[in-house]
């Protein structure tokens, strides 16, 4: 797979680290009243559409960028790619 | 004898070769396959099951039959496919699949029993007794199965790997991949064109017919700068995004390859384009006893003439249904063949002087070691009529493996007699030429099954026939998947590409289900089978990974260090000295030496991570589970970091060096996790934080100088006070040494011993170490390594690896008090979740006289060995050379209970039960004193 | 009708005309007591567990495909029971007992074969770790030996002793462990179900539960509606996709898996070796295949196909232990959907639908695990409490924190 990085243009997958879903980037607040609740669903449920999915990638061997990744799971269609910092959590 | 009746296309230089241990002679050009079947050696090889005698089928990479090995010892490789290999002088080649040889070969007993051996038998049976599957039954089919054998030496070759870019690749040199090739260049497209012979043109060069436009094309493109031409290639798989891998073989067509060339190189191309022209290959017809040496399929008996200058028979017969046919006809005649025709339809254009059965087909076939001839049915009878080889033209499969790679399915087209690509290609990629059916269509329609008795081969290798094809659907294995898989249709060596479109042919043809309903035929990758060592390219031997060296391993190498693997590095174990002929007795003085006096250690392998900025404390305050908030520049604080699941991620330390600058130090381990672990954090947990990281593992030289002298040690170094007042315990300071060179020390101690860390930019590492053993000599300095570490570390209670095992919590190590709760931090939710916060697992310590193994699980005296009865385990162990005794460290559950209990330490895999009594985990000064002084 | 050598020579001698078909073709009923959704391993497992151990008969499998057409039929084949954790290990071993006797149970040879799994060590912290491991293994009657370096050559010469990157230290070595012919396994669950009447109905694809007043009652398939008292999904693969009918979000994540095998070889390789230094293991087909793999491919996927990175870093370890493979050639590659979960280990449980049960969340050990999943899965359903090896394999236990880790690597499934 190729990755098309926001800074660097497109990358080989193979130079990054693979987290998960993007929800990730909403960790909830540690102090609410459910918080054990919510850190358990942020921790453990994930989404896992077959379709798109925005999924978090780390450039590491490279600008050691996060970066959101909207990718199909049945395809692996990449269809777009932004820095983690810049997205709205 | 000799079957060669022209020069063919290759010419006439001769090569001498081996066969089985029998001398020939073939021409350079030649296949390993043409040359043998030009010294009229028609039998080649044995069918897996059956062993019945196999000449070769095919021209080219599909061959399903004639496979042999190629050399021997360090270089031997089985199961090359005759057709594909080139002849060379000296190529020594030998039958496989066979005992005691290949004409006389017991196992073809199994042919005589092949009634019942039909697909699936070994299902049914082979049940009782029991024991008799392991020590009976199954070795004897092991020993029947597999092919070829591994010299079970390592491959003296060398693989390379590269990358390659370009705009449009081509896949396949054929005359429809040059055109294709051409197109682009002339649009000024970078072009690959890849194709697996050695000799672009594709079928073009097989057939009688002038190549002058092959070559015009050919030399026009080798004319361009933006087209690399690429034989002998082959591309092997199409994978997400445009990324095409492709295998060179260098050298194995060559008599003395250079010593350094690589054997292969596996390619990674990159090509938003691609152009699929890699053409197609005939297929069988499935009649009686199609599968004796000399049937082949008519291409091959008319490339073989044409290419090779062979004619494989006297009295060549050809079976087809459709025109093709009459290619090979009219080709073989020409060269002087008595030719006999047969065809399934009933008219069509004739060849002069050529005995043509219309109407006709061939039914069955004699001849054990070599076609003697065939039977033919003709308007209800049966005649048999001698002929030593037979072509047969099914009909074409275009190659469509690589329009499957991304799940493509193939699909039927009537016109074509054959499976095409479907819709869903591989995003980028066309399909040209006899690939995609260009050439193919005409007005017929394929034959499948014409055999009386269904003892007809549909995957030759497999020795999977007609019949068997029948019984497992009768056995409800309905799916062309359930097929597959029951009678091991098209998993030999050739992927399917002989058997796949054939076999769903002939169960269209007996359920009276249309192709199109039956199923279609899939393909993964490889194209063609890839050599493992091609696909692990230089990284073997000590190259299987990269070595990272410490700064001081000059140094310790010199000393006659014993060096031990930590993920990739290599570091000192221990330092031993003259006389000392156990490991223990280096690692005793090491570990004492630090006790007593001051020792010296490596310890850059330990991640190091630069945090500056503005919000710098903030951010480890988050990162960390305990405050970092107040901690006062010039000071360091040890720091315990969870996951966000609550569990113990690492432990290390973070120095504040200036109000905005931290070093972090994490475990060897953990380095690289921990810097990404810390990117997530702030990149997407805490984008508004102001603050910036970076790994500084490899740039500082890192010594732990640890002792009671060790101040005494270090300040006739460096260039700053550090007495206990001025410089006491956890203070750090950017500093220099004496002859200026910039360092960092920290007071910090893993031992628990009056220590500190010392820094230096890396490249002083190794004249530090040195200096600090010079400097030290009188002190009594002592390098140590990394086993008298773990022993320090142990009689200290410290944690480390075998303790952070990613189950374990602050609460476990008895540092739940160090989870701030007032605050926000990575995993401090979700380490109070009910059975993390309330377990009663705790770290102990534990002592005997005896030794006590590490994994060894702890039972209470008088109680049985069983899971049940286990308190806990032994994480790590070892000899204290200060206490005189074996200790360990380890976990129990209800800690507090057991504390001066004695408990067993087993370990039933060495039989070993050890008594041990349960004592603090911190055996040396568990007050800490000696950190303070 | 009974398999037997007999059988098979008279069949022969009647020119194979007696053998019926494996298993039924039956027209769906209405409704069911216990419907399995999966036609796979486990799926045809439980509903041969709920006939022959629990004496229920009307039971239907719904399968989307064809039978075994999911990953039991794309695996590696390995059996083994070397868990450590008391969440697992009992579990795991009950699967390697019913193993043991399974062909002579179906009727059926799977070719079980223990020709031992042999899991190799490189450095002190690993041999401490399977230590600890082998030890529990023994506590909880499981077979395990510790073999040294000297062990391991004798078992295996040809590794790479000397010139190795990560010298062999010592493996941890469970003889009973060992393949089985894992489409066999699928066949011979089906046919022996089939003969207690369980009805599989293929080609019929779940599209959707049906829920009323809170309770199941039954499926939408792609062949009507099929009434049920109780429903089992064992889909492995597609857990989340399909639980997601009913709102239900599993700790599960959907991975691919490459596997690999070779051209045929003669006998070279007896039992299982994994790499301890390298993402690398192997075994030896009864064809002479070499069956090999590595890591999954680390990102979130439903497309059963991988890419070039993992071929060749699975080839790499391949050359790192075993040099002389070079010139062995990769024959076929293959990838499968697996339910990776947040810890690595399964779920056997009900949810919080009434009558609505679930198996899933394997990662790549659902294979070896077969005969257990079904027997417990066989329980839940039949009892409505859960198999007391199973105990531990709640949906619920992230909540209490009760993770079942072998690996430590916390809620990170691609690492599991």
């Amino acid at each position: 797979m190729l990755i098309n990085h926001p800074l660097l243009g497109l990358r080989d997958a193979q130079e990054f680290v693979y987290k998960g879903d993007a929800s990730l980037l909403q960790r909830p607040q540690y102090d609410s009243d459910n918080a054990l609740d919510a850190f358990t669903n942020y921790a453990y449920l994930r989404s896992n559409p077959a379709g798109l999915h925005q999924e978090l990638w780390y450039h590491e061997q490279g600008d050691r960028s996060w970066l959101v990744v909207t990718r199909n799971t049945l395809t692996h269609e990449i269809v777009n790619v932004e820095l983690a910092s810049e997205v709205d959590a | 004898m000799s079957r060669r009746v022209s020069p063919g296309r290759i010419g006439k230089k001769p090569v001498n070769f081996s066969f089985d241990g029998r001398s020939f002679q073939g021409y350079a050009g030649d296949t390993l396959a043409s040359a043998l079947l030009a010294n009229d050696q028609m039998l080649l090889g044995r069918s897996f099951k059956y062993h019945r005698p196999r000449g070769l089928i095919t021209l080219g990479s599909e061959e399903p039959n004639a496979l042999v090995t190629i050399g021997s010892g360090a270089r031997q490789t089985p199961n090359t496919r005759a057709t594909t290999q080139e002849l060379y002088e000296g190529l020594s080649a030998s039958s496989q699949n066979r005992y005691p040889s290949l004409k006389f070969d017991l196992l073809s007993v199994n042919d005589r029993l092949s009634r019942f051996l039909t697909a699936g038998f070994y299902y049914k049976t082979f049940m009782w007794p029991r024991s008799f599957w392991e020590s009976v039954y199954e070795p004897l089919i092991r020993r029947a199965a597999g092919l070829g054998k591994l010299s079970e030496v390592e491959d003296a070759d060398q693989y390379d790997k590269g990358f390659l870019h370009c705009d449009c690749l081509v896949i396949g040199g054929g005359i429809a991949g040059l055109e294709a090739a051409l197109e682009a260049a002339h649009q000024g497209k970078a072009v690959i064109l890849c194709d697996e012979n050695p000799r672009l043109g594709g079928m073009e060069l097989f057939d009688s017919a002038p190549i002058d436009s092959v070559e015009g094309l050919i030399k026009e493109l080798q004319s361009l700068s933006n087209v690399r031409l690429m034989s002998r290639t082959t591309v092997q798989g199409a994978f997400d995004h445009g990324v095409y891998s492709a295998l060179t073989q260098n050298t194995d067509h060559l008599a003395q390859p250079h010593k350094a060339a690589p054997r292969q190189t596996l390619w990674r191309i990159y090509s938003s384009e691609a152009v699929l022209a890699s053409g197609a290959h005939e297929r069988m017809i499935a009649f009686d006893n199609n599968d004796r040496p000399g049937v082949m399929l008519s291409s091959a008996l008319r490339g073989y003439l044409n290419y090779f200058g062979v004619l494989a028979g006297d009295t060549c017969a050809v079976f087809g249904c459709h025109d093709d046919a009459r290619k090979t006809v009219v080709d073989l005649h020409a060269a002087g063949a008595k030719v006999i025709w047969i065809d399934t339809r009933s008219a069509h254009e004739p060849v002069d002087g050529v005995q043509c059965f219309t109407d006709a087909r061939v039914v069955d076939t004699r001849g054990r070691h070599r076609l003697k001839g065939i039977e033919i049915e003709q308007g209800g009878e049966r005649f048999w009529l001698p002929c030593d080889a037979l072509g047969v033209a099914g009909g074409w499969n275009p190659r469509v493996q690589l329009t499957c790679h991304q799940g493509g399915r193939p699909r039927w087209s009537n016109d074509v007699g054959g499976f095409i690509s479907g819709t869903d290609l591989p995003p980028g990629m066309r399909v040209v030429g006899a690939a995609a059916g260009e050439y193919l269509r005409g007005n017929w329609s394929p034959v499948w099954d014409v055999s009386k008795r269904g003892s007809a081969f549909v995957d030759p290798q497999n020795d999977v026939t007609v019949k068997d094809i029948k019984l497992a659907h009768q056995e409800g294995f309905i799916s062309v998947e359930h097929l597959k898989r029951y009678t091991t249709l098209g998993m030999a060596t050739d992927q399917g590409k002989n058997a796949n479109t054939l076999g769903i042919g002939v169960l269209s043809q007996h359920t009276g289900n249309a192709i199109e309903s039956v199923g279609t035929t899939l393909f993964r990758p490889p194209y063609t089978p890839v050599a493992i060592g091609a696909l692990a390219g230089r990284a073997r031997g000590k190259a299987f990974k990269p070595t990272r060296l410490t700064p001081s391993h000059e140094f310790a190498t010199r000393q006659g260090a014993s060096f031990v693997t930590v993920g990739n590095w290599l570091r000192a174990a221990y330092f031993p000295q003259a006389g000392e002929t156990h490991w223990r007795e280096s690692v005793d003085r090491e570990a004492l030496a630090v006790r007593n006096a001051v020792g010296v250690c490596d310890v850059t392998t330990l991640g190091k991570i630069d945090v500056q900025g503005r919000d710098a404390a903030q951010f480890l305050n988050l990162v960390y589970a305990n405050g970092f908030l107040k901690l006062p520049v010039g000071k360091t604080r040890y720091g315990l970091m969870l996951r966000e699941d609550g569990i113990v991620f690492d432990d290390g330390t973070a120095a504040r060096l200036s109000e905005n600058h931290f070093v972090v130090t994490t475990t060897t381990a953990n380095a690289v996790p921990v810097y990404r672990h810390m990117e997530f954090v702030h990149q997407c947990l805490a984008p508004n934080l102001d603050v910036h990281l970076i790994s500084t593992t490899e740039s500082w030289a890192q010594f732990a100088v640890a002792g009671p002298r060790s101040r005494e040690l270090l300040q006739r170094i460096v260039d700053l006070e550090i007495s206990n007042e001025a410089f006491g315990f956890m203070a750090c300071a950017e500093t220099r040494l004496l002859d200026g060179t910039p360092a960092r020390l920290f007071r910090i101690s893993f031992s628990g011993e009056l220590a500190y860390e010392l820094a230096v930019p890396a490249r002083f590492g190794n004249s530090l170490m040195q200096t600090l053993l010079e400097v030290g000599a009188d002190l009594g300095a002592t390098p140590y390594g990394t086993e008298a570490l773990g022993v320090l570390r142990i009689e200290k209670g410290h944690a480390a690896g075998n303790e952070l095992d990613g189950r374990t919590t602050a609460v476990n190590l008895g540092l739940g008090q160090m989870v701030a709760q007032t605050k926000d931090s990575i995993g401090r939710v979700l380490a109070n979740r009910d059975l993390l916060a309330n377990s009663t697992l705790r770290l102990v310590g534990f002592r005997s006289d005896q030794q006590i193994l590490t994994g060894s699980w702890l039972i209470p005296p008088g109680r049985s060995s069983e899971q049940d009865n286990t308190l806990g385990w032994v994480s790590s162990a070892c000899y204290s050379p200060n206490l005189g005794c074996y200790i360990a460290i380890g976990f129990i559950s209800d800690a507090d209970q057991y504390l001066g209990a004695q408990l067993r330490a087993v370990s039933l895999l060495d039989k070993v039960d050890v008594g041990v009594s349960v004592v603090s985990p911190h055996f040396i000064d568990p007050e800490g004193e000696r950190l303070r002084v | 009708m009974d398999y037997s050598i007999f059988r098979v020579v008279k069949e022969a001698l009647r020119n194979h005309k007696g053998w019926g078909p494996a298993w039924r073709n039956p027209q769906p009923k209405p409704s069911y007591d216990i419907l399995i959704v999966g036609g796979g391993g486990h799926g045809l497992a439980t509903a041969f567990y709920l006939a022959s151990r629990y004496g229920l008969r009307n039971i239907g499998v719904l399968e989307k495909g064809w039978l075994g057409g999911g990953n039991v039929g794309r695996n590696t084949t390995i059996v083994r029971s070397n868990y450590m954790l008391p969440g697992n290990e009992p579990f795991y071993e009950l699967s390697m007992k019913l193993w043991e006797g399974l062909e002579q149970e179906l009727n059926y040879n799977a070719m079980v074969s223990q020709r031992g799994v042999l899991n190799l060590c490189h450095s002190d912290a690993q041999r401490d770790a399977f230590r600890r491991r082998g030890n529990a293994m023994l506590l909880q009657g499981a077979d395990a030996e510790l073999l040294n370096a000297d062990g391991v050559r004798e078992l295996y010469p040809y590794l790479n002793f000397d010139d190795a990157r990560f010298p062999i230290l010592g493996g941890l070595l469970q003889r009973r462990g060992g393949t089985v012919r894992h489409d066999a396994v699928a066949w011979g669950y089906a046919r022996a179900a089939d003969r207690l009447g369980v009805d599989l109905i293929q080609n019929c694809e779940v599209l959707d539960f049906r829920i009323e007043n809170g309770v199941v009652s039954g499926v939408e398939t792609s062949r009507g509606f099929i009434g049920a008292t109780k429903v089992g999904v064992a889909v492995a693969g597609s857990s989340s996709r399909l639980m997601s009918k009913v709102g239900i979000d599993l700790p599960i994540e959907s991975h691919v898996l490459q596997a690999f095998v070779s051209e045929g070889l003669k006998p070279l390789i007896p039992g299982v070796i994994t790499f301890g230094a390298g993402h690398f293991y192997i075994s030896q087909s009864d064809k002479g295949g070499l069956v090999f793999g590595g890591d999954i491919d680390g990102y979130n996927s439903y497309a059963s196909r991988g890419n070039l990175p993992v071929v060749e870093d699975v080839c790499e370890g391949a050359m790192g232990l075993m040099p002389m493979l070079g010139r062995a050639r990769l024959l076929r590659s293959w990838g499968g959907i697996m339910d990776m979960s947040m810890d690595g280990s399964p779920f056997i449980d009900r949810t919080a639908i009434p009558g609505l049960f679930f198996n899933g969340g394997w990662c790549y050990g659902g294979f070896k695990a077969t005969p257990a999943s079904g027997l417990c899965f066989a329980h839940l359903l039949a009892t409505g409490s859960s198999h007391e090896v199973a105990a531990q394999m709640r949906l619920d236990r992230f909540v209490r924190g009760a993770m079942i880790d072998e690996k430590g690597q916390g809620a990170q499934p691609n690492l599991h």
